[in-house]
């Protein structure tokens, strides 16, 4: 039991010295040459408009299910007309950065450990390094740089589509008139809880990014190794993802209210 | 650096540059190299020594470390001891980033080719043209066709990786390592798994890039056959220009060393000849 404990202990130290290392390597390579500015394009297009679609049904479809969901809850309290307040704070401030960042592990988190994964067991990113190309200057940060700032654009994106997604459940639904529901949009609002929704997403982004980069760079054992690899970058990602929102909230709450 | 430093320093390299332009230097040294993992011991006092313009092949089983012993040459795996020049460069303790210049002039074949699957033929041989330098696009596609002409896949150019036959992508894995002309070739099992007739095409592209284009090779395998067919073979070109590969003169064929590894460390080093007439039981078995 000692020996398991320590073997898990040792591994867990390991693990996270290497995802340290990786992410000053990631943050060196930004900040120095070479650059490689075709990959950052073709990454802000991969992780940007590739995930265009999936975000924008999840804002849309859980936006309105918010609203249905809390049409019933605000009727107890004949508080109907204030459905739009309490989409857009949830949407704002917690949904709609998490939800998309949970979205994007499963999308992209998912295809970065699998293609980096792929290229550690079929030797290319030795054949990368042999012909003279630091992979981590190539692959990690282009992605990270995507990550960084696509996320919380997909999250600005998703909303807008939440609360438009609650709009039309209100509307059609709950029968609550339009000038109604989106001035109580407005009026819920502060600009701390826009902080918040706009910072959130920055660190998902990264995080679920690096993660990805990290499990798929450490990938070992072939194709089942890379079958691992796609699996624990969407687990660990998705699990840091709701960690660093509890930890981020914190944060947050004390420093911007 | 101060300015003193730099001038010891360019001096250094100048010497370096004038040893290593003459005839029999040597481009790549081990001295009593050791690389283990956990446990298990790879490499055990390792060394030999690489001749300009001449080939080392590396026999041994699987796991015997021929593989390892090429991925220290390149700086892809670091050794727990010992000393590796290359090229006149210590770089048993260089840093990634100033391994990079050493790779300058190395070119690696990986076992299975090792190309980049979501590229075309084109740019995998361009490669580090494309993105490593700013040379024009004209000039490196004109060098890219030039090159696989070379190994005779031209027609192969616009192709996927996955569109080529398993001996094709070896011979457009030579073709990408020799692209920026190195002046040592490292090849990783480059044959196994081919067929005899395959395996020969890719033989003949070694030996013509040593004959013709006179670089120093490395040749890890455990097959035999292809050794003794690089060993004992040269390429020439005839009064029409074409490259013909005919068996070697007895002085060529002893530019070609052979080294057995068995357990990490050397239990033979000598010529074709040399290992033929062995009577080690262990060499016996391995060449019965």
């Amino acid at each position: 039991m000692l020996d398991f404990l320590t073997d898990w202990l040792k591994h867990a130290a390991l693990e996270t010295q290497e995802y340290v290392r990786l992410i000053a390597a990631a943050f060196r390579g930004v900040v120095s040459p070479p650059i490689y500015r075709h990959d950052i394009v073709e990454q802000f297009d991969a992780l940007g408009v590739g995930s265009l679609t999936v975000v924008l049904l999840t804002g849309l479809f859980t936006g309105a299910a918010l609203a249905s969901q809390s049409g019933l809850t605000l009727d107890q309290f004949g508080a109907r007309p204030v459905v739009g307040r309490l989409v857009s704070a949830s949407m704002i401030k917690e949904l709609g950065p998490v939800l998309t960042a949970l979205m994007l592990t499963g999308r992209i988190g998912a295809g970065i450990a699998a293609e980096i994964g792929s290229m550690v067991v079929t030797d290319q990113i030795n054949a990368l390094r042999a012909l003279g190309t630091d992979p981590i200057r190539k692959l990690v940060v282009p992605r990270m740089l995507a990550g960084l700032l696509m996320a919380p654009i997909l999250t600005i994106i998703s909303d807008f589509v939440g609360i438009f997604g609650g709009w039309v459940v209100a509307r059609f639904q709950l029968q609550v008139s339009s000038e109604l529901y989106w001035s109580s949009v407005t009026d819920a609002l502060y600009t701390q809880d826009l902080y918040q929704g706009l910072i959130k997403p920055f660190v998902f982004g990264f995080v679920i990014v690096t993660i990805a980069c990290h499990v798929g760079l450490r990938t070992k054992g072939g194709t089942q190794g890379v079958g691992k690899a796609t699996t624990v970058a969407v687990v660990a990602g998705s699990v840091a993802v709701i960690a660093a929102d509890f930890f981020v909230t914190q944060i947050l709450v004390r420093v911007l209210y | 650096m101060t300015s003193a430093e730099r001038t010891r320093q360019d001096q250094e390299d100048q010497h370096v540059h004038q040893i290593l332009s003459e005839p029999g230097a040597p481009v790549v040294v081990f001295d009593k190299v050791s690389l283990a993992f956990d446990e298990k011991v790879v490499l055990r006092d390792l060394s030999f020594t690489v001749i300009k313009g001449h080939t080392k092949i590396i026999l041994g089983a699987s796991g015997s470390g021929k593989s390892t012993t090429l991925k220290i040459i390149t700086g892809l795996l670091r050794a727990d001891k010992g000393v590796v020049w290359v090229n006149g460069k210590r770089v048993d303790q260089l840093s990634e980033l100033q391994m990079m210049a050493v790779r300058a002039d190395l070119g690696m074949i990986f076992q299975e080719g090792a190309l980049f699957d979501s590229l075309t033929v084109r740019e995998n041989v361009g490669y580090k043209y494309y993105e490593e330098t700013d040379m024009p696009l004209e000039q490196v596609d004109k060098r890219v066709e030039e090159v696989l002409g070379f190994i005779g896949l031209g027609e192969h150019i616009d192709k996927m990786p996955s569109e080529l036959s398993g001996g094709q992508r070896r011979r457009v894995a030579i073709a990408r390592a020799m692209a920026f002309k190195p002046g040592i070739l490292l090849y990783d099992e480059a044959t196994t798994g081919l067929d005899p007739i395959t395996a020969t095409t890719v033989d003949d592209e070694i030996i013509k890039l040593r004959d013709l284009e006179g670089v120093s090779s490395i040749v890890v395998t455990h097959q035999l056959r292809d050794a003794f067919y690089v060993a004992t073979h040269m390429a020439v070109r005839d009064e029409s220009g074409k490259v013909n590969v005919v068996p070697a003169t007895p002085e060529k064929s002893e530019e070609a060393e052979f080294i057995m590894l068995k357990d990490g460390q050397i239990c033979f080093e000598g010529s074709a000849e040399e290992l033929r007439r062995s009577t080690d039981p262990y060499l016996q078995t391995f060449l019965s």
